[in-house]
Formats: C-alpha cells, structure tokens, sequence
C-alpha cells in the first residue's frame, strides 16, 4: 500500500467550509408526538453518511427537514454553507433529492420524465448519459407503469442525478426490492460516490448501511443513540463475538438468564424469539461454560451459532429492538 | 421565468391526457354529444297544436267553429261527461274544455287552468275560431309577425350557454383531478425540492388546457353553425380570444377549487359547490334575467356569466371585442384572482 493512499484520520472537527450538511439541535413536532427531538447531524463532504433506525425513529422527518420540505420547529440548518431563509434555489439547484413513496405519472415515458426534471435546473447532466448510469438506456421508452419496482427507483435516483448535484439525499432508496434490485440501486448511488459526490442516506438495511455507509448515525425515537463508522460503531459493543442459541424440543429443564448472566466472558444477554442471544469476549470459554450449564441443567441445546457483531447486534444492544421490526 | 420548464411541464399535461383515452371521451365526445341533444330537443320545433275537450251537450256549431280552420291548431277531444273532462284538464292531458251556456242565449262556458302556459294560446286560438265563425271576413286584431328568422330561436340562445359551460366544465374538472390525482401520489413533494418555479407548474395546466382548446372549439363551434345552424355574427377573432379567456379563467379556478382538497372526492365536492351556481344563474339554459332585478349586477360578477354573455354577443348580435369590456374586465379579474390566491394558498404536502 502506497503512503499517498493510505487513509488519513478524520479531523475531529471540521472547518465548515468542509461541512457538505450540517444541522444542530433540530426539533419537529407533530400534533402529539415529537418525531425529531433536538438531533444534531453533520455530513463531510464526498463522504456518505448512512442514517440508521426502526421505522418511527425520525429519519424521514430529519432528511425532509434537510432537504427543505418541512420547517424544523427549532434548529439551525446549512446545506453548502446556506440556509434555506437565505437562498432556498440556490439550494434546490445544486441537490439531489430521491423521496420515499413520490410515484411519478404513469403514462410516461421514462426519457419524457427525466427530460422534465432535467428543465428545472439552469445546468446538469446529459439525459443519454444518466440514463446509461441508472441503467434504463434500453428502457427509455417503456411506460413509468411498465416498469419494474427496482427499475422505478432508479429512475428516482437518475431525477436525482440530472442536475449532477453536489449532495444526493436519499430517503430508503431500496426498501420493498428485491436483493438483486437493491445491488443495482447500489450500484448507482456507488457510482456517484466514486466521482466525488457527497450522500446522505435513511435506511433500515443492514446490509446497504455497511455497503455505503462512510459514517452511521443511528436514530431511536427522534434522538441519535450513536454515531461512528461501521468498524468503530461494532468495537464500541466490546465483544467478540456472538453466541446464539435455541432449547430442543422436550427439554425438561429450564434455563435462568441469571446463569447464562454469570458464565465467564458474557456481556449481555437478550432473548430473541425463541433464541437466547450472547454477546460475548471470550467466545471459547462462553461455549465451554454453556455446555456445563446444560449438563447440570439436563439441557439439550439446539441450533448453536457464533458470529461477528454485525450492526444488527449494535442495533438491539442500544435500542433492544431489532431494525425491521413493524 | 423558465421557459423550458413551462414547455416540460405543459408537455406532460397534454401527453397525460391524450394517453388516457377516457379523458380524451370526456373533453371531446361529451360536449358534442351534450350540444347534440338538447340542439336537437330545441331545435326549431313547429308550435304545439291546442288540445280542446268537448262534451256531448257542447252545441255541434261550437264543435265546428273551432275546427274549421286548421290553421288554427286546435284538436279536438270528446269527452262523455264534463266530469271526465275536467280530469283530464287537471292532470293537463287537454288545453281547455268547452261546453254550452249555463241558460240557452248565455255565451258558452270555457274551463282552463290559469297556471298552465300552454292554456293562453289554446284560449286565444278558440276565441279567433269563435270570431271567425260569427264573421269569416273579420280581420285578426293583430297584425302578427312570428319569430322564426336565425339567431332568435331557443337553440341559438342555449348554444352559446353550452359553450361557456363547456369551458367551465372541462377547465375545472380536467386541472382540478389531475392536480387531486398527482397530489395523491405524492409527486408534486418531488417537485418541491426541485428549484421548479410553482407559478410554471399552474402556468403548465393552464397552457395544456388551451393546446386542446381550439380543438374543441372548432368542433363544437363547426357542429353548432353548421348542423344547428346557430350564426356566428362577430368576427371569428373576437370569438377566439373569449373563449381563450374563458379556458383560462376556469383552468386558473380548476387549480384554486383543487389547492387545498386532498382527495378527489374533496375536489368533486368543491367542484359541485361552486359550478351548480353558475349553471343555473349565469344563463346557461335560462336568461338570467327570470331572477329578481336586483340580483342581476351580481349575477353579472359571475365568471360564467360574464362568458356566457361575451359569447352570446359576439355570436348572436355580431358584437365585436371592443364592446365587451365589463365582460372581460369580469373575466380578467377572476382569472388573476383564481391564479394568485391559488399560488398562495396550494397546498403542496
């Protein structure tokens, strides 16, 4: 590895003028309840920044305040060293904005949709040459309506792209699609990553957080719970590894939380379902303590795991919920 | 003022509606069809005869007198008894209903029903037959002179109407839906976050509705002249420019009545409230002149009134622009009015 790509440590604070996003102490309320509750969210440029949470935990609330759709009820936000008082166009004409749930009209043509979009911006990109990016050349005659789910969203993403923005906000730009769907949308947005551009994304894949994400702010009910990159985010959990385990059937004994507690090496236990989840440091030891325990507890374990923490496990250790939970 | 986008924006309203065929039925066939109908129903239809009841005590020179002369129109019907008779004149199946006098020299008796329109013709037919028979060389009272010349029948006083209620109609309901319909799938959010000018969005409805307007125009303008024979006085250009004016008004109202409303059913709703008023009020099938006098500078204030008048001018009288001005002051404020306070207040959410 040569020194002149080796990656540089992030400055702890940023000058703003490094600053693609920023905002402070955002509030918005609703009738009866306070959906974002004082979030402070700051997004380097060319870097992507991946927001993480359970569906109700404001994301989608705080990327629309962002992105100029809804008015904080308190909060400062710039975005390219503007406010949106200032110079709202001005805004508009250098971001990209994919909104979850906005159906375009059905009897157009794809090239007839990008086309429009395209008119609304003085400068932007090429339509031939978005549509080669999103992968719709072939299609730019079908119908909005013929066209498959994940094909929409790229379309979404290419209205995004036509006025070759600065920053690209996109609210859960892969949800309801199937895996091979949601790589291509990747492939996309990745795309636009590689040439220097700057994302802010909601999300509640694991998977597409890891993939994109730079830095992962995760949300729970209109607060951010932690912040970091992937790796540093998974170290904070101070484990090793995870051990995951069900009962057998017919088991006649029973098995206290308290003991699985006390065996050397556990961090935390949590039950998930019908499984009994570990995070643990010692993950020989944990395992070997486990098989006592069932011995003297006449046990039968079944369906016995181990993994690495993935963010999932960050997940449920800081919010006790899983992400997809409706 | 971004052209382009006003252009993109009008585009996808036409290339909208040219692709849903029904939209495409509604806009076109409907007013025609519409026109053809009641064009046919009131078309220079010939005066109605008189039905007169007779009973067998009526005196038979009676009976005679009144058909002597067909020109007259009256029918005759016999009746058993008077009873049988004056059912019939209730449930107004006869005109009137005649019979000898109460004592021999006594004039004879003659029933009708003071309400009904059709009874004071059917009196004033049968007192001529009864003068004409005492004196077949006597001359009518009144020198007459019958309206059947072009431009002063029934049909050449709706048609205009359907016009300006054409205009109305397909303005309001073609932008009013389309703006429920989008605002429902969440894409005019899209286009808040774009640097779109909100006043090209309005502008691309307004200008789709007048792409489709000279079509629709010269159909239902070519059906009404030439088939209808309605004339067209004024001068084409004139005719024209209301009738633009008139598309625009009701597209800038289509977007007012649709700026707030979430579903289409609080559309429709809205809609009903405000053009059922002016169906009835602005002259469409009635002149509004049948409501109480003070009424009528008010009625006047109404956009369709105004449109329905201006047409009617230039159609009818041969009146020209130049003499229209309260009308298109009328229609100038409304359309402003309409585009400014929906700007304002167009709920984009």
């Amino acid at each position: 590895m040569s020194i002149a790509s080796a990656p540089t440590e992030p400055p702890i604070s940023h000058s703003a003028g490094d600053l693609a996003v920023s905002a402070t102490g955002l509030v918005k309320r609703y009738a009866d309840v306070t959906a974002v509750d004082g979030i402070d969210l700051q997004v380097r440029r060319g870097t992507c920044v991946g927001v993480l949470g359970p569906n109700g935990a404001g994301k989608t609330t705080t990327i629309e305040m962002l992105e100029g759709l809804k008015k904080p009820d308190a909060g400062e936000i710039t975005v390219l060293g503007r406010t949106w008082d200032q110079d709202p166009r001005g805004i508009q004409e250098r971001i990209g904005v994919q909104l979850q749930e906005a159906e375009f009209q059905d009897k157009l043509r794809v090239f007839e949709v990008l086309r429009l979009f395209r008119s609304f911006f003085t400068d932007g990109a090429d339509l031939e040459e978005v549509l080669e990016i999103i992968g719709l050349a072939e299609k730019r005659k079908s119908f909005v309506k013929n066209l498959s789910g994940g094909q929409r969203q790229r379309l979404s993403v290419g209205c995004a792209l036509l006025n070759n923005p600065e920053i690209l906000f996109l609210d859960e730009p892969t949800t309801g699609l199937d895996p091979q769907a949601r790589r291509r949308v990747w492939e996309v947005i990745e795309a636009f990553k590689a040439n220097g551009g700057t994302i802010l994304l909601t999300t509640h894949y694991m998977e597409e957080a890891e993939r994109l994400a730079d830095n992962l702010i995760i949300f729970d009910r209109g607060k951010v719970i932690a912040q970091g990159s992937p790796a540093s985010l998974k170290a904070d959990l101070g484990a090793d590894s995870v051990v995951q385990f069900t009962l057998a059937d017919g088991n006649r004994g029973t098995l206290a939380e308290t003991d699985l507690t006390a065996l050397a090496g556990v961090r935390s236990v949590r039950r998930e379902g019908a499984s009994h989840v570990l995070t643990v440091v010692e993950t020989q030891q944990v395992i070997a303590g486990l098989f006592n325990l069932a011995e003297q507890n006449d046990l039968l374990l079944d369906d016995l795991r181990t993994h690495r923490p993935t963010l999932e496990d960050v997940f449920v250790a800081l919010t006790g919920k899983n992400l997809r939970d409706d | 003022m971004n052209l382009n986008e006003i252009k993109e924006l009008t585009r996808i309203r036409v290339l909208g509606l040219l692709r849903e065929p029904e939209a495409v039925f509604w806009v076109f066939a409907f007013p025609l069809i519409l026109a053809a109908v009641l064009g046919f129903a009131f078309r220079a239809s010939g005066p109605e005869p008189s039905k007169i009841g007779v009973v067998e005590t009526t005196p038979a020179e009676l009976v005679e007198a009144l058909t002597a002369r067909e020109d007259l129109l009256i029918e005759i019907e016999e009746f058993p008894t008077w009873d049988e008779g004056f059912i019939k004149l209730r449930k107004g199946a006869i005109d009137g209903l005649m019979m000898e006098g109460v004592e021999a020299d006594d004039p004879p008796r003659y029933a009708f029903d003071d309400a009904r329109g059709s009874s004071t013709p059917a009196k004033l037919r049968v007192q001529r037959a009864l003068s004409l028979a005492a004196d077949p060389e006597s001359e009518p009272p009144l020198a007459e002179e019958m309206l059947t010349e072009t431009g002063s029948r029934y049909v050449d006083f709706l048609f205009p109407g359907l016009i300006g209620m054409n205009l109305m109609g397909t303005g309001m309901w073609g932008v009013g839906f389309a703006i429920a319909d989008i605002r429902r799938k969440k894409f005019l959010r899209r286009l808040l976050v774009t640097p779109m000018r909100k006043s090209s969005f309005m502008l691309g409805f307004i200008n789709s509705r007048l792409v489709f307007l000279a079509l629709e125009m010269g159909l239902l303008t070519t059906f009404g002249v030439l088939i209808l024979g309605v004339p067209l006085r004024g001068d084409i250009a004139s005719f024209a420019v209301i009738s633009l004016l008139g598309a625009m008004l009701f597209s800038g109202m289509g977007i007012l009545v649709a700026s707030r409303a979430r579903t289409i059913e609080g559309v429709s709703g809205i809609m009903n409230l405000v053009m059922m008023p002016m169906w009835l009020a602005s002259g469409v099938f009635f002149g509004y002149e049948r409501f109480p006098e003070w009424l009528h500078p008010i009625l006047k204030l109404l956009p369709l009134t105004a449109v329905n008048d201006a047409l009617r001018a230039i159609m009818l009288d041969g009146e020209s622009l130049l003499t229209q001005g309260p009308e298109l002051l009328v229609m100038a404020f409304w359309a402003v009015l309409c585009f400014v306070v929906a700007l304002k207040i167009f709920r984009w959410e």
